[in-house]
């Protein structure tokens, strides 16, 4: 110590060592800290050239200028508000439910993505619903002062409506074609929910029927406009996975609404429902409020698993790989959980088989052709499934987000499996929209749908509804021109495809495609829409 | 305490300790000074506890920016000033209030989650200790024995 209080001025040696020597030290740490970070950069940066992955958003549907587009709102229940929402018109009492939620729960933004969507430029002119109580929750929710909603009891009275260019179709399954072609013949463009048709016969029907009109028809399968599944078709298009022989895709939900056991309202009575009216097509049966509020859980009026969530997993997978409708579907399943009156499946497989279809390989010629689609759903389980699509070179778990990991066997990427550069277990490739927020989704169904990219996408890294920029790009091309991303082509695949699920459920066996014919091939002994709209479980 | 009336060995303890601690802040801020993509914005949105609101807020607006630099520079800050062995007490000052931040946008409080730590804690983690540790070299700095501020005495 005496040497450190020497006051002569002049630095001993020992001074210098004892003072310095952070300097050495120091500029280890930056060189270890610059290294690491470069030698992490140049990897990465590697790794995306040779991915050469577009993760950029398309650019957005047409203008939204000009005269306002009027909309009828045809089916105002549960999905129809939530299109009324996509489109910029929330009910008094959901905007007032949501300011107390968003109150309570900081991230819960549904009332903040609501407020900062894109003004549509439309009118809501007319509603109609079988509900009285509903119908007149419109009226006192989208009128103003210049612009009073008209309600009509039923929907041939709101197509003749001239104060209406558009509609959206939000019923129940057995009447979406059938309101459909109506108001196609009636000269307005139509957006429909899914599944499209609710059986065979009405599928082509329908097609006819935009094609000999001409006007816009889009089907309701809003993830098309999800950033994720753009960026998967770059992915597909750009060869990363190699050969795709199995997709698997799942449904878990365990709650009483994601099991359709929806609410059924206290003013709900003979009076106020239009019960033959809500039978249409149907088997009359008796007023039942069960069946008016409930709709999914019979034949009669829904299209149980595989229409109703299926087709939604299908349409998924089509708009990334436009695989058609396979070439044959086997079904399986039963109800096993809800045993409450209900004749669709609670639990029910489907798998998609289509020999020939080709996602490209890195293989030999001889190993490229064929694939599975599986389709797995319980209605008493939430545990979550991703869905994967699964390659020779890599696997891609596509939901709102998405990753690609090599596989350790793959041919394309075996020698940065070999230099230790990528890693199977590590995804090669992850894409995230919302990397840098959280976000609050309420109830187990809504996180089901938004997981899978259902609910809301990205753009710019904000946060929006994908069903308002599919309605957006519906609306541009009644405006502009052009063709809706799920036209009446996709409509069709994913409908036929539906259909031949619920088919072969209840037939207990293999139901085949022609695809010369564009039919689905005869099974002796059965009218194939028969034992699809028979309202029991089984048929065979 | 001084460091003047430490033992050599005692004094050899503590500069060894302030080594340490500062090699750890100042390796975190090189690291996430070179590496452009970070930001602060996610642990700030996965902030739990009482204080998980201010952390939230902060994380969602137009802020990260700025906190994103007082993070890197202030761990810059508290490596240097330590390892150097000059300005230590501003160092370990700030280096105190970054550790307090981590500590209470995820506090080891019983009923939180523990996603994403490494072992079990009951109120007390690293950075509670870290944090003790600097407060203890705040008391006694020991630059003018091993550090910059040897050769500062040395030339007045």
């Amino acid at each position: 110590m005496e040497e450190e209080k020497q006051d002569n001025g002049n630095w001993s040696r020992r001074d210098m060592i004892k003072g310095l020597a952070g300097i050495p030290v120091a500029g280890s740490l930056v060189w270890a800290g610059a290294s690491k970070s470069s030698k992490g950069k140049d990897q990465r940066n590697a790794i995306l050239e040779k991915l050469n992955i577009n993760a950029s958003p398309p650019p957005t549907s047409g203008s939204m200028a000009g005269d306002p587009v009027r909309i009828g709102i045809i089916g105002f229940g549960i999905r129809g508000p939530q299109l009324c929402r996509a489109i910029g018109f929330g009910t008094t009492s959901w905007l007032a439910s949501m300011e107390e939620a968003a109150k309570k729960n900081k991230n819960d933004r549904r009332l903040k993505t609501f407020l900062e969507q894109e003004d549509l430029n439309l009118q809501i002119t007319a509603v109609c619903d079988l509900f009285e109580v509903r119908a007149q929750d419109a009226v006192d929710s989208f009128s103003t002062d210049q612009l009073k909603v008209k309600s009509y009891k039923y929907h041939e009275e709101l197509l003749a409506d001239s104060d209406v260019d558009a509609v959206i179709i939000a019923t129940p399954d057995h009447w979406h074609a059938p309101i459909a072609m109506e108001a196609l013949r009636a000269g307005k463009h139509v957006y429909v929910e899914k599944p499209m048709t609710h059986n065979i016969a009405e599928t082509y029907e329908l097609v006819e029927t935009v094609k000999s009109t001409g006007k816009v028809l889009q089907v309701g399968h809003q993830h098309r406009q999800t950033q994720s599944f753009l960026t998967a078709q770059d992915i597909i298009t750009k060869n990363i996975l190699g050969h795709v022989s199995l997709i698997t895709a799942n449904t878990n939900r365990n709650s009483d609404n994601g099991a359709w056991q929806y609410n059924i309202h206290e003013k709900a009575n003979q009076q106020t429902i239009d019960w033959e009216r809500f039978i249409g097509n149907a088997p009359m049966v008796d007023f039942n409020k069960e069946h008016f509020f409930r709709w999914r859980k019979w034949w009669a009026y829904g299209s149980g698993l595989s229409g109703d969530l299926m087709s939604h997993d299908y349409d998924r997978i089509n708009c990334v790989l436009k695989m058609g409708i396979p070439d044959s579907v086997t079904a399986s399943g039963g109800i096993y959980t809800h045993r409450d009156g209900r004749n669709v499946p609670d639990v029910m497989q489907v798998n998609m088989d289509f020999p020939n279809f080709t996602t490209g390989t890195s293989q030999e010629p001889g190993k490229e052709k064929g694939m599975t689609m599986v389709y797995s759903a319980t209605l008493g389980n939430q545990f979550s499934r991703g869905t994967s699509l699964m390659g020779h070179d890599a696997t891609m778990e596509l939901g709102n987000s998405l990753s690609i990991y090599p596989d350790a066997r793959s041919t394309r990427f075996a020698d940065m499996l070999k230099a230790g550069d990528i890693d199977a277990n590590i995804p090669l490739y992850q894409y995230d929209p919302a990397t840098n927020g959280l976000d609050g989704v309420t109830s187990a169904t809504a996180k089901y749908f938004a997981d899978k990219g259902l609910l809301y996408t990205y753009r710019n890294g904000r946060r929006v509804d994908s069903t308002h920029l599919h309605l957006r790009e519906w609306l541009s091309c009644i405006r502009n021109g052009g063709t809706p991303s799920c036209d009446i082509v996709a409509g069709f695949e994913e409908a036929i495809t539906s259909h031949m699920g619920g088919i072969s459920y209840k037939l207990g066996r293999r139901v085949d495609w022609d695809s010369e014919k564009g039919e689905i091939k005869p099974i002796e002994g059965y009218d194939l829409d028969e034992v699809l709209l028979a309202d029991q479980e089984r048929v065979a | 305490m001084k460091a003047e009336n430490l033992s050599g060995s005692q004094l050899n303890g503590i500069v060894f300790f302030r080594v340490l601690i500062g090699w750890h802040f100042m390796y975190e801020g090189v690291i996430k000074l070179f590496d452009s993509a970070w930001t602060s914005k996610g642990y700030l949105m996965a902030a739990e506890g009482p204080f998980s609101g201010i952390f939230n807020m902060l994380g969602s607006g137009n802020m990260v920016g700025l906190i994103d630099n007082i993070n890197v520079f202030g761990m810059l800050i508290v490596g240097i000033t330590l390892i150097f062995g000059i300005w230590e007490r501003v160092g370990t000052i700030f280096g105190i209030v970054l550790l307090l931040m981590f500590y209470l946008s995820r506090p080891p409080f019983p009923g939180l989650s523990e996603t994403g730590t490494e072992g079990s804690y009951w109120f007390v983690n690293k950075n509670l200790i870290e944090a003790a540790g600097l407060w203890i070299l705040y008391q006694i700095p020991t630059g003018a024995y091993f550090g910059i501020r040897r050769l500062q005495n040395q030339n007045s």
